[in-house]
């Protein structure tokens, strides 16, 4: 759902010629944004009228249970105060403790996050594969009946309510034909053989040697990671499209033609080579998107992942868990899109 | 645009269906193992003084013995001895003196003793979590546990503050509350004073069929079985309970032979899992109640022809038979079948030409008011059939729909004009329900008994409250039980209450899988009698 | 307006012609030139029908549906596609689910109509005044864009519509809330070319205040790229409000907003599967439409990325 509002003005070029002085001002821009982020997150935290307390101590507490706990949260301390006893926390690592599970917010997010990696990866993966190829062909063969088609492909993976797909493709490949894993990451008797080393189970299946486990876990992602995929797909293709179509519009591409370069190496050897650093911009923001978790998708397919974590946790009023997930998830984006500015310095022959 | 979608998703699949060549065929779950689907997002805390909703009593039912316990092959008689092998009554009936069962041993190995029994019972009253209540209620304190529960050789003897009626006392002794926990172990793994509340939240230190290997919170708990269990070693030797959210999913694993269990179907999808292949379903009635209930500080709601009125513009009938059909019945007292006292007598049923001339004659025609339901579609459903109703007799009900805890919040602060929601027993004692709807010893604001539904609608109970209080320390049974009875009655006709269903449990299984009690409405699962 | 026609040119030579009279004639002539080339775009143009139709269903809904949408009938639900008297079936309370996804059409044109106008506009404001003033006020605004980008947008809106309660103006505005930022990225990046643009400068010489500068020079100059940028958006809102509806947040009962009755049907869908794929289906629809529509007026309002 997120997918579809990305754009690519996000990036930003750093306008500063002296790198010292850049990273400084990136290094301060950041901490102001991280800021941002968990001031706004904890505000609207508090303002909810979700009452935490009653999140902990239940609908059956007496009254004393409830001021007990109350006072336990620092609820009774000014926000501001609360605020700064929290930065302060954060800045040392600690998330402090899920209000609902008693388990450090850390250790959760530990867990959830490498199941959206492995599936946002997956998913961005066959975007690329699928999306990239799409897009050129259609600008190259532009306004023929290629385009229509690769045009009604994009357009139809922007309309599709994901939730509405995600259920029909588990009725269709899981429940009749029977060809992928139903909900969650594995089948039972999987669970709990390969030992977790980064938390997702197609690495750490690899990493053991257990190709059974492997390929379970391969049955399970493929469909919730193929729906994200069609969504990236769609982003993908419509911009590599746009962006070959201003290349092969450009002088250079018709001098080549006119010295009769073929035509394969004008398209992949110029036109593509040029693109490759705007390309790298949409993937990484398309990574960044399926990173913030497709709460939709995880839902459906039973997956526990972080944008389920963060949502369960926000209408149960776990503030902790709410706020540590918001803090990885706003630093994941920004580091990605500082990371991609980065490959555009790097590789951007204007820039050089 | 189907087939487009297909193609794509095909054209990825290939891949992996070329190289796992999976069969078609249903697969089946290990012998030994039971695997079940629940939804178990409300497990905030395993701990048993703490653990307080229904997939954590499933959990500690089958990891905690306690001192006495129902039998899963027979729920009907009542408590039996389980750690307590015996136990006296004291003349006045306020004090308990139970003999510890000999040979029981914790999963650490330790013995189960008298002093297990005096400290878990005496942490849970000190912790002052969310269930203490039910033993509070008896008059411990913190202050006061020191003589009030003593352990002295092999037996632990408890004094109430009066003398309550046996069967209360020892009924809310098999709540999840009195679950007897190791000593030795908890205190090992003491934090700060917290009495290992922190260690226990997640980890177990029972003496039970099972024992915990993982609870991960919004995705699975896993049990393994004790050997040494003193019934013998219980035939499933794990047990995977997993979370999954939608009923769709639930019964598509349960068909492909990915579950043995599946506990959430709705009504649709246990209508369609009846014709699959290898499945069974089994009914039974649990103690959770759907309940309307009118604030009674709006004016007009306050008066009693409107009360009767609001109970005559309810479909009951056509709920039961759609859209709850088979995991709802009609029940419109506040006691659950099969609870000591329980009446089966339902009068009311959608009659909105009576409720339209008890509204005229009340001179409240043309009301406008809020009700506040949780978002869980069943509800909704409810929700807008009332709406429904009570639009034919020109009353305008306004649906808000919020969290759980939201509507929770607004209905604990009296601030909701109408709430829609479920209750469930949390001891298997008819004043557990008695205590709640029809007591309310100070109906004022400042008491703050947000615990009590009757001070939630701010209803004084009419003189309810002390039968309420007198039917608790009757010790004969047939007078209690008629006593109950009668506050019934009056409550059904003047409460600002209309119970409206009892919920009946619908679990969809694997045709191998034998002997499931889910507790009726009485008490959790029990995992340890089922076999394969 | 007919008098400034000439009497030997038809309407259509009037609006091509190479030499506009008027600053409207010119404007007119631009926007019907747009129009001839949006209109050989067949596949925009089918977006651009079906938007109409919709717009049509919605203004006519209480003659073309055939019951109350909210009137129920316990004793005749779930009934399938087809049955007599229901075209597309009833629902879990046995309702008409064509009356209510007529219905619907309003609730989903209402947020739309919203969204576009609040997102876009806060987005303007922000970007221009940004890139029009300039130094810190730029970089505080800038700054306060990007925390907003970087929030997860589905928590952030959640979080809102958690925070104000549930309903369809709160909805609306939890998804302008997470719509605005990228607006304001445009708008800047446009106000930043067009400032330094000469002409600016002479305005600005001939005395025109900042305010009238951003509002009658920076502000028209904007909107072309914003539009379209607003109708590839649409489906992305109809999708977002369809999704808070899907989790409970969005419309509330008894409205039949379209995700809402998606939420509800799912609960069927194995074996009663039309009653969320129908509104399904009209979320897809819509949201192709406007899809088309705004990929076929990229290719017209902005030259970069496509127009012949």
């Amino acid at each position: 759902m997120a997918v579809t509002d990305t754009n690519g003005e996000r990036r930003r070029r750093a306008p500063f010629p002296r790198w010292i002085k850049g990273t400084v001002l990136t290094l301060g821009s950041i901490a102001v944004t991280m800021l941002g982020l968990l001031f706004i997150t904890f505000i609207i935290g508090r303002v909810m009228p979700i009452d935490p307390v009653l999140a902990i101590v239940g609908e059956r507490a007496s009254q004393s249970t409830y001021d007990a706990v109350y006072e336990q949260l620092g609820l009774d301390k000014p926000l501001i105060v609360q605020f700064l006893y929290y930065l302060w926390d954060v800045v040392r690592g600690d998330f402090g403790m899920s209000l609902l599970n008693a388990r450090p917010v850390s250790e959760d997010i530990a867990r959830v996050f490498p199941a959206t990696m492995e599936l946002a990866t997956l998913g961005v993966f066959i975007g690329i594969v699928l999306g990239v190829p799409l897009g050129v062909i259609a600008a190259v063969n532009r306004g023929s009946w290629i385009d229509q088609i690769a045009r009604v492909v994009a357009l139809v993976g922007y309309s599709m309510p994901i939730f509405w797909l995600g259920l029909m493709g588990l009725l269709v490949f899981y429940g009749i034909l029977g060809w992928v894993g139903g909900p969650g990451r594995l089948d039972i008797f999987y669970q709990d053989i390969v030992p977790s080393r980064t938390g997702m189970i197609l690495v750490d299946s690899a990493i053991a040697g257990d190709w059974s486990v492997f390929w379970n876990g391969f049955s399970h992602i493929v469909l919730p990671a193929s729906l994200l995929g069609y969504y990236s797909l769609a982003y993908i293709s419509r911009m590599t499209r746009s962006f070959m179509l201003e290349q092969l519009s450009a002088e250079y591409v018709t001098t080549a033609r006119v010295k009769g370069m073929s035509e394969r190496a004008v398209i992949w050897g110029h036109a593509f080579k040029n693109i490759r650093v705007q390309l790298i911009t949409v993937i990484a923001l398309s990574y960044a998107n399926l990173l913030e978790g497709s709460v939709l998708t995880e839902i459906i397919f039973s997956w526990p992942g972080i944008g389920s974590y963060i949502t369960t946790a926000l209408l149960s009023a776990d503030m902790n868990a709410v706020l540590g997930g918001t803090v990885v998830v706003g630093l994941i984006f920004i580091c990605l899109n500082i990371l991609s500015d980065l490959l555009y310095r790097i590789f951007d022959p204007r820039s050089k | 645009m189907n087939s487009l979608t297909k193609l794509m998703t095909s054209a990825a699949l290939g891949l992996a269906v070329a190289l796992t060549a999976a069969p078609v065929a249903v697969a089946e779950t290990p012998p030994n193992m039971l695997v079940i689907a629940n939804r178990i997002d409300d497990i905030t805390t395993l701990d048993p003084a703490e653990s307080f909703e229904f997939a954590g009593s499933d959990v500690s039912r089958n990891v905690y013995q306690k001192l006495v316990n129902f039998d899963p092959a027979n729920l009907d008689a009542g408590y039996q001895p389980e750690i307590a092998e015996s136990w006296d009554v004291s003349g006045d009936g306020s004090t308990i003196t139970f003999t510890i069962r000999d040979g029981l041993t914790f999963h650490s190995g330790n013995p189960v003793t008298a002093a297990d029994v005096e400290y878990s019972l005496r942490r849970a009253v000190i912790l002052n979590k969310t269930p203490s209540f039910i033993l509070t209620q008896f008059g411990f304190t913190a202050d006061n546990v020191g003589e009030t529960i003593v352990a002295d050789g092999n037996t632990v003897t408890i004094k109430t503050d009066k003398p309550y009626a046996t069967s209360f006392v020892l009924n809310c002794l098999t709540a999840t509350i009195g679950g007897i926990v190791d000593m030795k172990t908890v205190m090992e793994n003491e934090v700060d004073g917290d009495m290992g509340n922190t260690w226990l939240k997640t980890n177990s230190a029972g003496s039970g069929a099972y024992k915990l290997v993982s609870w991960k919170p919004n995705e699975s708990v896993t049990l393994q079985s004790n050997p040494d269990f003193y019934l013998g070693a219980p035939a499933m030797e794990r047990v995977i309970v997993r979370h999954v959210q939608e009923s769709a999913s639930q019964r598509l694993l349960l068909e492909r032979g990915d579950i043995d269990m599946a506990r959430n179907l709705n009504p649709e999808d246990i209508a369609g899992a009846r014709d699959a292949d290898g499945v069974v379903i089994t009914d039974e009635l649990r103690g959770r109640l759907m309940y309307v209930s009118l604030n009674q500080k709006h004016p007009e709601l306050s008066k009693p022809e409107v009360r009767q009125a609001i109970k005559y513009l309810i479909d009951y009938e056509g709920m039961q038979n759609s859209f709850l059909n088979g995991q709802y019945v009609i029940h419109q007292n506040f006691l659950p079948r099969t609870f000591l006292g329980a009446v089966d007598e339902n009068p009311f049923s959608l009659n909105v030409e009576k409720a339209k001339e008890l509204l005229a004659s009340a001179g409240a025609e043309g009301m406008e008011l809020e009700v506040g339901v949780r978002e869980a579609q069943e509800r909704i459903e409810i929700a807008q059939t009332l709406q429904n109703t009570f639009a034919q007799a020109g009353i305008t009900l306004n649906i808000t729909v919020g969290t759980a805890k939201q509507i929770l919040a607004r209905y604990r602060s009296r601030e909701l004009d109408v709430y829609l929601g479920a209750w469930g027993p949390d001891y298997p004692d008819p004043h557990t329900n008695a205590g709640t709807f029809a007591f309310n010893p100070d109906n004022s604001d400042a008491a703050n008994a947000t615990g009590l539904l009757a001070w939630r609608n701010s209803w004084d109970t009419g003189g309810l409250t002390e039968k309420v209080a007198a039917a608790v320390v009757e010790n004969d049974r047939d007078v209690r039980s008629k006593m109950y009875a009668d506050i019934q009655a009056q409550f059904r006709d003047t409460a600002p209450f209309a119970v409206m269903f009892q919920k009946i449990e619908q679990t969809a299984q694997r045709d191998n899988v034998q002997n499931v009690n889910l507790g009726g409405a009485t008490t959790a699962v029990s995992y340890w009698p089922i076999t394969k | 307006m007919s008098d400034a026609t000439a009497p030997d040119l038809t309407w259509r030579e009037w609006l091509l012609t190479d030499a506009p009279t008027s600053r409207r004639h010119a404007r007119l002539a631009n926007f019907y030139q747009g129009w001839l080339s949006l209109r050989a775009n067949s596949m925009a143009m089918f977006g651009l029908g079906i938007l109409v139709a919709l717009l049509l269903v919605a203004m006519l809904a209480p003659f073309l549906s055939p019951y109350d949408p909210y009137v129920q009938s316990l004793g005749n639900r779930l009934q399938p596609i087809g049955a007599e008297g229901h075209l597309l079936g009833t629902d879990s309370l046995g309702r008409d689910i064509l009356s209510r996804l007529i219905y619907g059409s309003r609730i989903t044109l209402y947020i739309v109509a919203l969204v576009a106008l609040i997102a876009p506009v806060a987005g303007l404001l922000v970007g221009t005044v940004a890139g029009y003033v300039g130094g810190w006020t730029d970089t505080v605004l800038m700054r306060i864009t990007d925390i907003f980008l970087a929030f997860p947008r589905l928590v952030l809106a959640l979080a809102f519509v958690a925070a104000l309660g549930a309903g369809i103006e709160n909805a609306v505005l939890a998804i302008s809330l997470t719509a605005w930022p990228p607006y304001a990225r445009i708008a800047r990046a446009e106000t930043l070319t067009i400032r330094s643009a000469d002409y600016i400068s002479a305005i600005r010489l001939q005395g025109a205040g900042a305010l009238r500068i951003i509002t009658k020079h920076i502000w028209p100059l904007c909107i072309s790229s914003l539009i379209v940028r607003v109708t590839l958006d649409m489906a992305g809102i109809i999708l977002a409000a369809a999704g808070l509806g899907f989790l409970g947040l969005g419309a509330q009962p008894p409205s039949p907003e379209w995700g809402a009755m998606i939420s509800e049907g799912r609960r069927f869908i194995l074996d009663h599967w039309w009653v969320a794929t129908v509104p399904g289906l009209a979320i897809f629809t819509v949201s192709l439409a406007f899809n088309l529509l705004g990929d076929g007026l990229r290719d017209v309002l902005d030259p970069k990325d496509g127009g012949e």
